[in-house]
């Protein structure tokens, strides 16, 4: 019963992966959900890293774009058959590769946590990408080199022609890596990484030792950054520079970050986000980037968990059973919240726009017209001073949902 | 083959006077919060655009004066609301927050100012060559940048050690409770200090926009090179970092002045290699093309053979 219960949310994960083509089966809908894939097995080794084993790595791309290449010569040497294996196995070239990475680069960084290792990801970061520019015949240049995943033996007749085939083999692929690094959690190794990240001297005091644990963590991070690495060399059948620089490393920050580092589920929900962000939002405005990180700054500010911690700060009142308690509130100050949110964006997107008229929530607004600055920034203005006003009953609902009684027996006889 | 070098260093001593005014602030205000801050390098940039906005309407000098003041209250502002709010939930999400305003910024200066490189120019009246030498001319403005870098300095120098604010600074940062006990604003302090390190960066940002060109970019492509910086030179220790930014920008100097490379190695052992050998690449690597790399090379060799730096005190 037990074991029914654990494998339940995995078997309801699987399957929400499986169904999503069901629902949207665009050709847009499919390629976003392939970024989405290699995004969430990428976002899942980087907190593995940092927020399993407490080391901020500045370049975690290296892994990923290295696995990449591997994975996209492996792909040019199946086309002019120097070797024969079905193209499946491709994101297992490229975790080898990572992994190889991750021994040798791990045996001078691991040293110490902190800055160093920070600052040494970053040189190493530096130094790959400056390189790759150098290493025409390897790297292609800024060009990049592509390969085509449709050589091959084909798999149970299927040859790879489509996005959607390759969507299905990325979701086993999410699938074995996701439980894998959901199993190494669970590993002594895995709890030690934990220990080792809280406070390393106390676990040198029991006998383990830190280099060794972090050591161990950061090849297991580098084999799932690969892993990821191959994804995407499936996906796109090219890959260049750009996907081992230092941007590739910081996005991947990005959206572990707000996603919510320490929690298993909070990378996943931060690819997700930044996947659609990047995907959706990237249509309707050409300042997504700066919404993407006003949003990462007032994560790291009011949120420093993520969007995981946040739902998982509600689970003492969920418990108690008086998070219903927190409804009302919740809504008197998210209405307004988000009012203000629109309306900032409609001032940012009015004064940015070339077009004289700019149609926003159905809307058309004159963007040289004063008039509807002043209109919307009252609406700004307005929706902020009821956030004001509705904070304090937030804050007195909250302490009262989460407050903590004063003995057992207040409780049972209340 | 001497006016080569002569130029070279003279460049190289350009260049690594800049770094150190991006690297002193950085390594002041390491000293004080215990990270480092990745939108250092975004504070130059701000001053570079800010000097350009205030350069087209009242010229190039009162956008050198006006520019680093911006900036350095708009990092005290950063330090004020952001930095120390972060502060509680440890360093590293400090560091991430410092990540996070760097990338914010790029994306600022964009909004605001456009995606293009801006025509911002020194100004005429130091458009003349300095002095000629071998036949080629050493322009003015590259001998004010050595003045004024090295004027800050002196002046940096002088009120850290000798004044009564400097001493106090000093002792803010290796004792800060003792310092708050004797009746001091320890956090105003903090506040000053990263606002002034932060206004040295902008007027860095002031005097190379016009050499080295003021785009959305240029804060990236000097950002890691001054965190290459502070940590060879020491975390925290000025001297360190003003040994290392000299040795840094005098190396890339040499190395894209140098013509030399992997074939006169060769051609020195006597060995030869097919060119069609799949280590092509590495057979012909020219000393020039490895310059932008250099650093991050000494960096990584630095963190493994003396991870505290060159100057850096040892760790407890």
């Amino acid at each position: 019963m037990a074991i029914l219960k654990k494998s339940a949310v995995w078997i309801g994960y699987l399957a929400a992966l499986l169904a999503l083509p069901q629902f949207f089966d665009s050709v847009l809908a499919v390629s976003i959900f392939n970024q989405m894939a290699i995004a969430i097995v990428f976002g899942l080794s980087y907190n593995m890293l940092l927020g399993q084993g407490g080391m901020l790595s500045f370049g975690h791309a290296v892994y990923f774009g290295l696995g990449g290449f591997l994975a996209v010569h492996a792909l040019l040497m199946i086309e002019v058959e120097t070797v024969y294996f079905s193209i499946i196995w491709i994101p297992l070239v490229g975790g080898f590769i990572g992994l190889l990475a991750a021994l040798f680069i791990g045996t001078f960084s691991t040293h110490k946590a902190g800055t160093v290792f920070a600052m040494i990801s970053l040189g190493i970061g530096e130094l790959l990408a400056a390189s790759s520019l150098i290493f025409v015949s390897f790297f292609g240049g800024e060009a990049g080199v592509s390969g085509d995943r449709t050589f091959g033996p084909p798999f149970f007749g299927i040859e790879w022609f489509q996005n959607l085939e390759i969507y299905y083999l990325a979701v086993a692929w999410v699938f074995i890596a996701t439980v894998f690094m959901y199993l190494f959690t669970q590993t002594p190794a895995g709890k030690m990484a934990n220990a080792v990240r809280d406070n390393p001297e106390r676990a040198e005091f029991i006998g383990y030792s830190a280099r060794k644990v972090r050591y161990i963590t950061f090849c297991a991070a580098g084999l799932f950054a690969g892993v990821a690495g191959g994804l995407f060399a499936l996906n796109y059948e090219f890959i260049t520079e750009e996907n081992l620089n230092a941007a590739t490393s910081g996005r991947v920050l990005l959206s572990a970050y707000i996603g919510g580092l320490g929690y298993f589920i909070g990378p996943i929900v931060g690819a997700v986000i930044l996947t659609l962000m990047n995907s959706l939002l990237s249509n309707y405005s050409d300042l997504w980037m700066l919404y993407l990180g006003i949003m990462f700054l007032l994560t790291v500010m009011f949120l420093p968990r993520g969007f995981a911690g946040f739902i998982m700060m509600h689970q003492l009142a969920w418990v108690r059973g008086k998070i219903k308690s927190l409804l009302v509130p919740y809504l008197l100050t998210g209405i307004p919240s988000l009012l203000f949110l629109i309306s900032v964006v409609g001032l940012i997107e009015l004064s940015h726009t070339d077009e004289a008229e700019l149609y926003y929530f159905g809307l058309s607004f004159n963007s040289t017209a004063a008039m509807d600055f002043i209109l919307i920034a009252i609406v700004a203005l307005g929706s902020l001073l009821s956030i004001r006003r509705s904070l304090p009953q937030l804050r007195a609902a909250w302490e009262a949902a989460n407050e903590i009684p004063e003995s057992v027996d207040e409780e049972s006889t209340s | 083959m001497l006016d080569v070098f002569i130029f070279a260093t003279l460049n190289g001593l350009v260049t690594g006077l800049l770094l150190f005014m991006l690297a002193s602030g950085l390594t002041l205000i390491f000293s004080m919060m215990g990270v480092l801050n990745f939108a250092h390098a975004s504070f130059y940039m701000l001053g570079a655009y800010f000097a350009y906005s205030v350069s087209l309407y009242f010229g190039y000098w009162t956008g050198l004066i006006f520019a680093p003041i911006i900036v350095g209250v708009l990092g005290a502002l950063v330090e004020r609301y952001g930095l120390r709010r972060v502060h509680q939930h440890g360093h590293v999400a400090e560091l991430v927050f410092t990540f996070g305003l760097a990338f914010l910024i790029e994306e600022a200066v964009q909004f605001f100012w456009g995606a293009d490189t801006k025509n911002y120019q020194s100004p005429d009246l130091l458009d003349f060559p300095l002095f000629t030498l071998f036949g080629q001319e050493f322009p003015a403005y590259r001998g004010f940048m050595i003045g004024i870098s090295i004027s800050i300095f002196i002046g940096l120098y002088y009120v850290l050690t000798k004044s009564r604010i400097g001493i106090i600074i000093q002792a803010a940062l290796t004792h800060p409770h003792t310092v708050s006990n004797l009746g001091h604003n320890v956090p105003l302090i903090f506040m000053c200090v990263f606002g002034v390190g932060s206004a040295l960066a902008g007027v860095a940002g002031v005097i190379a926009g016009p050499v080295l060109t003021t785009f959305p970019g240029m804060a990236v492509v000097l950002g890691s090179i001054v965190f290459v910086i502070v940590v060879i030179g020491g975390l925290g220790s000025l001297a360190g970092a003003f040994i290392a930014s000299i040795l840094i920008g005098l190396l890339q100097s040499y190395a894209i002045a140098s013509d030399v490379g992997m074939p006169d190695l060769l051609n020195l052992l006597g060995l030869e290699f097919d060119r069609n050998h799949p280590l092509t690449d590495l057979w012909t690597l020219t000393l020039p093309q490895i310059a932008p790399i250099l650093p991050f090379l000494l960096l990584v060799l630095v963190l493994i053979f003396r991870p505290t730096g060159l100057m850096g005190k040892r760790e407890q």
